[in-house]
C-alpha cells in the first residue's frame, strides 16, 4: 500500500503552551486509522494542524507527496482532505440539503460522491432536507457533518470524535457507513474517546497522550492492558 | 522608571508654567491660535476617554458642541447672563441631553452605536434650526462687546497692560488651558481607580469583568454624561471666541468629530499621552498643509487608515514599545518583593 | 388626496433611500461590518458615472453599465487591501478606517470635481409622468422604486438560490467551518462588499438624474441608509426595503407640513420605531 499522509515530527503551541510534541504518523491508501487517547491528549489538536487550523511550529505534513504543512485551510482542504469537525459544526442559516451542498465546495473533479448518494447511504437527510442543519437530533447532524465532509470526495477523511454525546445505538448506525465510505476509495482517520468502536473499525491503532503517540499497532497486536496504560498513564513498573 | 517619572513631571511642570503665561509675553494672534489647538485637545481627550477606554465609538460629539454653544448663547442674548455663567450652562445643558441620547443610542450595539450618535446629533442641529429667537437656519451673533463684558476681563486688562479684546482672549485662553489640565489629570485619576480600572477590565473582556461585580452599563453611561459635560462646556468656550453661531458651524461634524477622531487615532487611542501627541501632529500638518486644502483632510484621513493598519496604539504606542517609556502609566505596578512596606502598594493587585 | 398623492411620493422616494442602504444591509449581514464610507462610495459612483457620460455622451442609464464593473472591481479592492486587514472582534479598526475612508473620498471629489453641484442628465423621461387616476406619479420615481424592489429579489435570490449565496451565509455563521469546506472567508467578503459597490451604483444613477448632488451630500446619505436597515431589522433584505419606505413616507409627510421638517421627521421616525422595536421591523431569528 502507498502512503497517502505522511506526518513527522508534528509540533504545535497555543501561545506558550505546547499542545504536540513531534508526532509522526502515516495513513495508507484505503487504510482506516484510529486516535484514541483521554481528554486534552491531543488528538483534537492533531486534526486541527493538519487542517491547517492550529498553528505548527514544526515537523511536516505530507499529502501524496506534496508538502502541506503551514497552507492555509482552504487550500488544504481543496487538495483533498474534509473533515468532520468536532461537535459537528453545521451552518445554522443553512437547510440540511445545503449544509451539504456546501461541502462540495472544494470538490475536485467527478468523484464516487454525489448528493444522491450521501442521501442513500444516510435516508433520513433527503427526508428531511429542507430542515435547518440544526434543527435535526444530535445523530442526524452527525450524519449531514459527515455527508458534508464526503461532498468533496476527500481522499482523505478525518472525523473527529464522532461518537461525543451519542447514544450507542446511533453510535453504530453512524459506524454503519464506514464499510462504505472506505470502498469509495476514501482513506479515514477517527479520533475516538471510545476505545471498543475504535479498535473495531481501525486498521491501525495509535494512542495519544499529552501531546504524544504513547503506543501504535493493529488492534489484534495490542492487549486491553497495554491500552489500558497508554490511555491512562498508569505504569506497571 | 522613578527618574522618568521625576523628570516627566519637571517637563510637564515647566512647560504648564510657560503655557500660563504665554498671554503676559506672546502676541494676540499666538494665543488665539494655542486657543484653538487647546479647544480640539480637549474634544479628543474626551472622546479618548469614551472610545479608547469606555468603547464608546461615539460619531455625534458635535450633538454636545453645538448644545454648549447654543446654551451658551441663549443665556446670554435671552437671559442676560454673564458669559462665563453661560459657559457652565452649556455644560450642564450638554450633559442633561446626553440623557435621552444615551438612553437611545445605548440601545445600538457596537458599531451601530457609532451611527445612532451621528443621527443624534443630526436631530439635534435640525431641532436647533427651528428656534427662531436663536437665528433659526442662519444663526446668530452675540452683542458686540459681549467679550469684553465678561467678569474678570478688567482686572486682566489691567494685570496685563492690553486692550479689552485681549484680556478677553487671554481669559478665554486661561479657562480653556485649566479646561485641559483638569480634563488630564480627572482621566488619570478616574482611570486608575476602582472604577476606571472596572472599565478597562470591561473594554478587554466585557463578561469576565461582569463576573466580578462590574457593572458595565452603569460605567458607560457615567463615562457619556461626564464626557458630555466636558464636551459641552468645551463647544460654549470655543463660540465665546468664535462669536457667531450658525446651527451647521456648532454641529459640524467634520470639525468636532472628525477632526478630533484623527487627533486622537493618531496620537494613540487608548492611551492618555496619546491626545496630546496627535494635536501636536495635527497642528504641525495644518500649518505644513495649510496652502493645500482639502489635500489636508486626505492625507490626515490617509495617516489616520495607516496609524489603524499598522499601529494600533497610534505614535505613542509606538513610542511606548521602542523606548519602554510611559509617562502617564495606567497600569499599576506589581508590588516590590519587599515585606517591610507593604502600605505603599495597597490598591495593587 | 393631498394625504395621498403625499403617501405616494413617500413610497417611491423608499425606493430611493433602499437601494441606498441595501448594500450595507447586504456588507453588515454577511461580515458585520459597519461602512461610515457607504454614502460616499454612493456619491463617487454618481461623479464616475458623470465622467463616463461627459467622456462618451452616453445616457446614464448606459453609463452605469460601464460604472458598475469599475466600482466592483472597487469594492473588491477596498476590502482585500484594506478592509480585511481591520476586521475582528475589535470593532474600532473597522469603524475609524471607513470613517477616515469618508473622508478621504469626500476631499478627493472636491478637489477633483469642486463644491458646484451636479445632475445626471437623463433626457425627456425625467419630465415624464404616469396619470393613475387618484396620483399622478413621475416615470422617474416610479423607475427607481422599481429597480429598488429588483435589487432586493435579485439579492434575495443570490443569498438563497446560489452557490454563492451559500458560501455568504455559511461563513457569515462560522468562518473557521467555511474554511474547512475550502471557502476563502477574505474572498467571500471581497465579492460581497463588490457588489454591495454594484448596488451603490445604482442608487447613484437614480440620485444624480433625480436631484443634484456634490461632495458634501454621501453623510447624510449613510445616516438614510443606516436607518433604513436598522428599522428593517439587520440582515434581512426585505425589511431593509420596508425601513426605506418609513424613512421615505415619514420625509415625505414632515415636508408637506413645512418642507423644513423633511429630514427631521425621517429621523424621529428612526427614532420612535427603535423605541418600540428596539430589533427593527423584520429581525433574523439567529443573530
Amino acid at each position: 500500500m502507498t502512503t497517502l499522509l505522511d506526518i513527522a515530527g508534528l509540533t504545535a503551541h497555543y501561545g506558550d503552551f505546547q499542545a504536540l510534541f513531534g508526532v509522526d504518523l502515516t495513513l495508507a491508501e484505503g487504510e482506516t486509522v484510529a486516535i484514541i487517547g483521554a481528554n486534552g491528549a491531543g488528538k483534537t489538536t492533531l486534526m486541527r494542524a493538519i487542517t491547517g487550523v492550529a498553528k505548527v511550529t514544526a515537523g511536516s505534513v505530507m499529502l501524496a507527496g506534496e508538502d502541506i504543512t503551514r497552507l492555509p485551510a482552504p487550500d488544504i482542504m481543496t487538495r483533498g482532505i474534509a473533515m468532520v469537525p468536532e461537535g459537528r459544526r453545521l451552518f445554522p442559516s443553512l437547510s440540511v440539503e445545503e449544509n451539504l451542498l456546501i461541502g462540495a465546495h472544494a470538490r475536485r473533479g467527478n468523484g464516487y460522491w454525489t448528493l444522491e448518494r450521501v442521501q442513500t447511504l444516510f435516508p433520513i437527510l433527503k427526508e428531511r432536507r429542507h430542515n435547518p442543519g440544526t434543527a435535526l437530533s444530535g445523530g442526524q447532524q452527525q450524519m449531514v457533518a459527515i455527508g458534508r465532509a464526503l461532498m468533496s470526495n476527500p481522499s482523505v477523511l478525518l472525523c473527529d470524535e464522532l461518537s461525543l454525546g451519542l447514544a450507542p445505538v446511533i453510535i453504530k448506525e453512524i459506524y454503519a457507513a464506514f464499510p462504505q465510505i472506505k470502498a469509495s476509495g476514501t482513506s479515514i482517520i477517527v479520533v475516538e474517546q471510545d476505545i471498543g468502536q475504535a479498535l473495531r473499525v481501525a486498521d491501525h491503532v495509535h494512542c495519544m497522550m499529552e501531546g504524544r503517540i504513547t503506543l501504535s499497532g493493529r488492534p489484534a497486536d495490542l492487549s486491553r492492558d497495554a491500552i489500558h496504560d497508554a490511555y491512562f498513564g498508569v505504569s506497571h513498573a | 522608571m522613578t527618574l522618568n517619572r521625576n523628570l516627566g513631571l519637571c517637563l510637564a511642570f515647566l512647560a504648564l508654567t510657560a503655557l500660563y503665561a504665554l498671554p503676559a509675553i506672546a502676541p494676540r494672534a499666538m494665543v488665539q491660535d494655542l486657543f484653538g489647538i487647546l479647544t480640539l485637545l480637549v474634544l479628543a481627550m474626551n472622546w479618548n476617554l469614551l472610545a479608547g477606554f469606555a468603547g464608546l465609538v461615539s460619531v455625534g460629539q458635535q450633538a454636545f458642541v453645538g448644545i454648549g454653544a447654543y446654551a451658551m448663547f441663549a443665556a446670554i442674548i435671552l437671559a442676560g447672563l454673564d458669559p462665563l455663567v453661560g459657559v457652565l450652562i452649556g455644560g450642564i445643558a450638554a450633559a442633561l441631553f446626553a440623557v435621552p441620547m444615551a438612553f437611545f443610542a445605548f440601545r445600538l450595539n457596537g458599531a451601530y452605536f457609532a451611527i445612532g450618535t451621528w443621527v443624534v446629533a443630526d436631530i439635534a442641529r435640525l431641532a436647533i434650526s427651528q428656534w427662531k429667537a436663536l437665528g433659526g437656519g442662519t444663526g446668530t451673533s452675540l452683542p458686540k462687546g459681549t467679550a469684553k463684558e465678561m467678569a474678570f476681563v478688567d482686572q486682566i486688562k489691567e494685570l496685563l497692560d492690553v486692550s479689552s479684546a485681549a484680556a478677553a482672549d487671554a481669559l478665554t485662553y486661561w479657562l480653556m488651558l485649566s479646561l485641559a489640565v483638569g480634563v488630564l489629570i480627572a482621566s488619570y485619576v478616574f482611570l486608575r481607580s476602582r472604577m476606571g480600572l472596572g472599565l478597562q477590565a470591561i473594554r478587554d473582556n466585557e463578561n469576565a469583568a461582569r463576573s466580578v461585580g462590574v457593572d458595565p452599563v452603569k460605567l458607560k453611561a457615567l463615562v457619556f454624561l461626564l464626557t458630555a459635560f466636558g464636551t459641552g462646556l468645551c463647544g460654549a468656550l470655543a463660540f465665546i471666541q468664535i462669536t457667531r453661531v450658525t446651527p451647521d458651524a456648532a454641529f459640524s461634524v467634520i470639525d468636532w468629530t472628525a477632526f478630533v477622531i484623527f487627533i486622537t487615532v493618531i496620537g494613540g487611542i487608548g492611551t492618555l499621552p496619546g491626545p496630546i501627541v496627535g494635536v501636536a501632529v495635527f497642528y504641525l500638518l495644518q500649518r505644513l498643509l495649510a496652502d493645500y486644502g482639502t489635500i489636508y483632510l486626505i492625507v490626515l484621513g490617509c495617516l489616520g487608515i495607516a496609524v489603524m493598519l499598522f499601529a494600533r496604539r497610534g505614535l505613542w504606542g509606538l513610542f511606548i514599545d521602542r523606548t519602554g517609556i510611559d509617562l502617564l502609566p495606567l497600569t499599576h505596578r506589581p508590588p516590590r518583593m519587599v515585606a517591610s512596606r507593604p502600605a505603599a502598594h495597597r490598591r495593587s493587585a | 388626496m393631498m394625504l395621498i398623492d403625499t403617501l405616494a411620493q413617500g413610497l417611491l422616494l423608499g425606493g430611493l433611500y433602499a437601494l441606498f442602504a441595501a448594500g450595507l444591509s447586504l456588507v453588515f449581514g454577511i461580515m458585520r461590518l459597519v461602512n461610515l464610507a457607504h454614502g460616499d462610495l454612493i456619491i463617487l459612483g454618481a461623479y464616475l458615472i458623470l465622467t463616463i457620460t461627459t467622456a462618451t455622451g452616453l445616457n446614464p442609464f448606459l453609463a452605469v453599465l460601464l460604472a458598475a464593473p469599475v466600482m466592483f472591481g472597487l469594492g473588491w479592492f477596498l476590502q482585500t487591501h484594506l478592509l480585511n486587514r481591520v476586521l475582528g472582534a475589535d470593532i474600532l479598526p473597522p469603524l475609524l478606517v471607513t470613517f477616515g475612508l469618508s473622508v478621504v473620498i469626500q476631499n478627493a471629489l472636491l478637489s477633483g470635481f469642486s463644491a458646484d453641484s451636479q445632475k445626471l442628465a437623463a433626457g425627456t423621461i425625467e419630465a415624464q409622468s404616469v396619470d393613475l387616476g387618484i396620483v399622478t406619479l413621475g416615470v422617474m420615481p416610479l423607475l427607481t422604486f422599481a429597480s429598488a424592489v429588483a435589487v432586493v429579489f435579485a439579492l434575495n435570490q443570490v443569498f438563497y438560490r446560489t452557490a454563492l449565496g451559500r458560501a455568504f451565509r455559511a461563513t457569515s455563521d462560522d468562518q473557521t467551518t467555511a474554511q474547512l469546506m475550502g471557502i476563502r472567508p477574505q474572498n467571500i467578503f471581497a465579492i460581497a462588499t463588490g457588489i454591495a459597490l454594484v448596488v451603490a451604483t445604482i442608487a447613484a444613477l437614480y440620485l444624480g438624474t433625480r436631484a443634484n448632488f456634490d461632495p458634501s451630500i454621501g453623510p447624510a446619505r449613510l445616516l438614510y441608509a443606516f436607518e433604513a436597515v436598522i428599522i428593517g431589522g439587520l440582515g434581512s433584505l426585505w425589511g431593509t426595503l420596508a425601513g426605506g419606505i418609513v424613512i421615505g413616507m415619514a420625509q415625505a409627510l414632515g415636508a408637506s407640513i413645512n418642507p423644513e421638517w423633511q429630514i427631521l421627521s425621517g429621523h424621529i421616525a428612526f427614532v420612535i420605531v427603535l423605541l418600540i422595536r428596539p430589533r427593527g421591523l423584520f429581525p433574523r431569528a439567529n443573530d
